[in-house]
């Protein structure tokens, strides 16, 4: 990765060898994780099954952070556990998801434990308090985990555990303390620290922002991205979208288990804004947009209506909506929105075949 | 009016979280507090709704004076308060089918039957029907479960309304849906509401007037 360089021959013409570069380059490197068609279902009593996670794609570069938005309940969580081998018994996978040369879906437990987590992917923890033990200090519990990661002894493990401490931005002079000593900031920085120890490629980050404070998510949220800026790829699982605007350079928005959006995050955020009619809705939901709520509640995960998922709720569905809608084009929707490069708001020529309410909801956003 | 008066209040007598706090809530007006995590705010927020009894302080709803706490709190003042926590698991008895969460302050009243119509209206107005409400805690999302939560403070269609980062949990549009269906509810009754939490964009979008917990405590 440091040196870019397909030789340049000394007879070609170098400009546009130049220019060519960067896609080549970007072309190469591959990704650090690759995830294909996953999918997960929960087998239920009475031969019931819950799809909650159906045919999930997308590629995590070294250096990137992606944001993987959606109500609770959506699936993200789900597929967090999968990435990390730790689903129930009940739960049956297809797909792949390739990190490193290893499929994580087709890896047994022994690998996963002694290969992958903590080594290949670490885990930035929902709620840090649970993630530490309460009865050991910070620096033990950084201590036995370097010791259970790398079997080494000695000064090594003190070694790495102040270093992960130092870059998780964890005081130094803190280390000998409890959890319960610690604010809410320092143990979340604690459970990062643990999650950096093993050197992973892959930090996950699930829900690390939930019920902290404005300034203490944009720290937190800033440090996530510091150390994805280190080289690391960094997948924000979060129902928090001001902490994804904030990091991420793509957006996945998932609905009903599906992955319906997966964009540009500058896109998403900015003037343009998304294209898929709920990823739309959880934008307006925001009080510093509209602040109206989508109306109705996602649907069951056991009994997803035939078709897209979201067309009970949505503004813009017709009778095609009943056929599911395939995955193109970083979209999975019958009727996108496709905004304009100029005005998002107003384009004549869009629509203008479709339902009478659609004005109404035009009104509302304005 | 619901006023709170040099409150003085926290869990050990010595170390108060909450000192010399003090706001007043004119009926049918909504006001955020806004603080950062730890400061004392759902402390006062507790007191507010005679949950916790303060060290030192007065509080007044519709002009009496607060004598008791929690269940000793007189039954009419206790009722004219509904509130919701950051937190529904915690508040929440896991053994209750959401239908019975909602009702349950109707039990204790001993108002049961003339309500129980109420009780599925209300359950629709925050969102939750059919199979939804034979569920347990566990079988539902936090989403849901603070739905059915709100639902119960407004049960016994209470005049003031205290909640505690009612929304901090949960994703944009179940907040916006939440706040939507007390901002309705206000409408329809008149109640006036203390908002608490950590988010300004949201108090300020929320609530007639926000304030800062530096600008009602003394120690500030
Ligand atoms: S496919 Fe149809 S129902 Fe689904 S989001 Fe698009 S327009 Fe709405």
């Amino acid at each position: 990765m440091t040196t870019p360089a397909p030789p340049v021959p000394p007879t070609g013409p170098v400009e546009p060898v130049v220019s060519v570069e960067p896609a080549l380059l970007a072309r190469s490197v591959p990704p650090v994780l690759s995830v294909r068609g996953l999918g997960v279902r929960f087998r239920m009593r009475g031969g019931r099954h819950i799809a909650a996670v159906t045919d999930a794609g997308f590629d995590l570069a070294a250096g990137e952070c992606l944001a993987l938005v959606g109500e609770s309940g959506c699936g993200k969580s789900v597929l967090a556990s999968a990435l990390l081998g730790l689903l129930p018994g009940n739960a049956q996978t297809t797909g792949s998801a390739v990190l490193d040369g290893i499929d994580l879906l087709a890896a047994d437990e022994r690998t996963l434990a002694r290969t992958v987590r903590g080594r290949r992917v670490g885990l930035v923890p929902q709620s840090p308090a649970a993630h530490l033990t309460p009865v050991r200090t910070v620096r033990a519990q950084l201590e036995e985990t370097v010791r259970e990661l790398t079997g080494t002894r000695g000064r090594e493990p003190h070694r790495a555990a102040e270093a992960a401490a130092d870059r998780a931005a964890f005081p130094a002079g803190h280390l000998d303390r409890y959890p319960h000593e610690l604010s809410g900031g320092l143990a979340q920085r604690a459970a990062t620290a643990l999650a950096l120890i093993g050197d992973a490629p892959l930090l996950l980050a699930d829900e690390p922002t939930t019920g902290l404070d404005r300034d203490l998510v944009d720290r937190t949220a800033d440090e996530l991205r510091r150390h994805a800026d280190e080289g690391r790829a960094l997948l924000l699982i979060t129902h928090d979208l001001a902490a994804a605007e904030r990091i991420a350079d793509r957006v996945a928005v998932m609905y009903a288990g599906r992955i319906v959006e997966l964009t540009d995050a500058q896109r998403f955020f900015g003037e343009r804004g998304p294209r898929h009619p709920y990823a739309r809705g959880l934008l307006d939901a925001l009080p510093e947009r509209a602040f109206t709520p989508i109306p109705g509640l996602p649907p069951e995960l056991g009994e997803l209506p035939a078709g897209c998922a979201f067309a009970p709720r949505c503004p813009r569905a017709t009778d095609l909506c009943a056929t599911t809608p395939p995955f193109t084009d970083g979209l999975a929707c019958h009727h996108p929105r496709e905004s304009t490069d100029e005005s998002p708001e107003e384009s004549p020529e869009e629509r203008s075949d479709e339902r009478p309410d659609e004005s109404a909801e035009e009104t509302v956003r304005a | 009016m619901l006023e709170l008066r040099s409150i003085t209040a926290g869990y050990e007598r010595r170390a108060p979280v909450v000192r010399d706090a003090s706001l007043t809530l004119a009926p049918g007006t909504s006001l955020g507090l806004l603080g950062p995590s730890g400061c004392g705010k759902s402390t006062l927020a507790r007191v507010a709704a005679l949950l916790h009894r303060p060290d030192a302080g007065t509080v007044t709803v519709d002009g009496q004076r607060a004598t008791g706490w929690r269940h000793r709190a007189p039954r009419a003042q206790r009722t004219a308060i509904g509130v919701v926590f950051q937190q529904p698991r915690l508040s929440a008895d896991p053994r209750l089918r959401l239908s019975e969460l909602i009702a349950e302050p109707l039990r204790a009243t001993g108002r049961r039957s003339d309500l129980t119509a109420h009780v599925g209206e209300l359950a629709r107005t925050v969102g939750l029907t059919g199979e939804l409400l034979g569920r347990r805690p566990h079988e539902v999302s936090d989403g849901q479960l603070q739905r059915a939560c709100l639902a119960r403070a407004l049960v016994l269609r209470p005049r003031w309304l205290v909640c505690d980062e009612m929304t901090a949990m949960l994703d944009a549009s179940t907040t916006a849906a939440l706040v939507a269906v007390v901002e309705e509810y206000r409408r329809e009754h008149g109640a006036g509401l203390l908002a608490v939490g950590h988010d300004r964009v949201l108090l300020e979008r929320w609530c007639d007037r926000t304030v800062r917990w530096t600008e009602i405590t003394g120690a500030g």
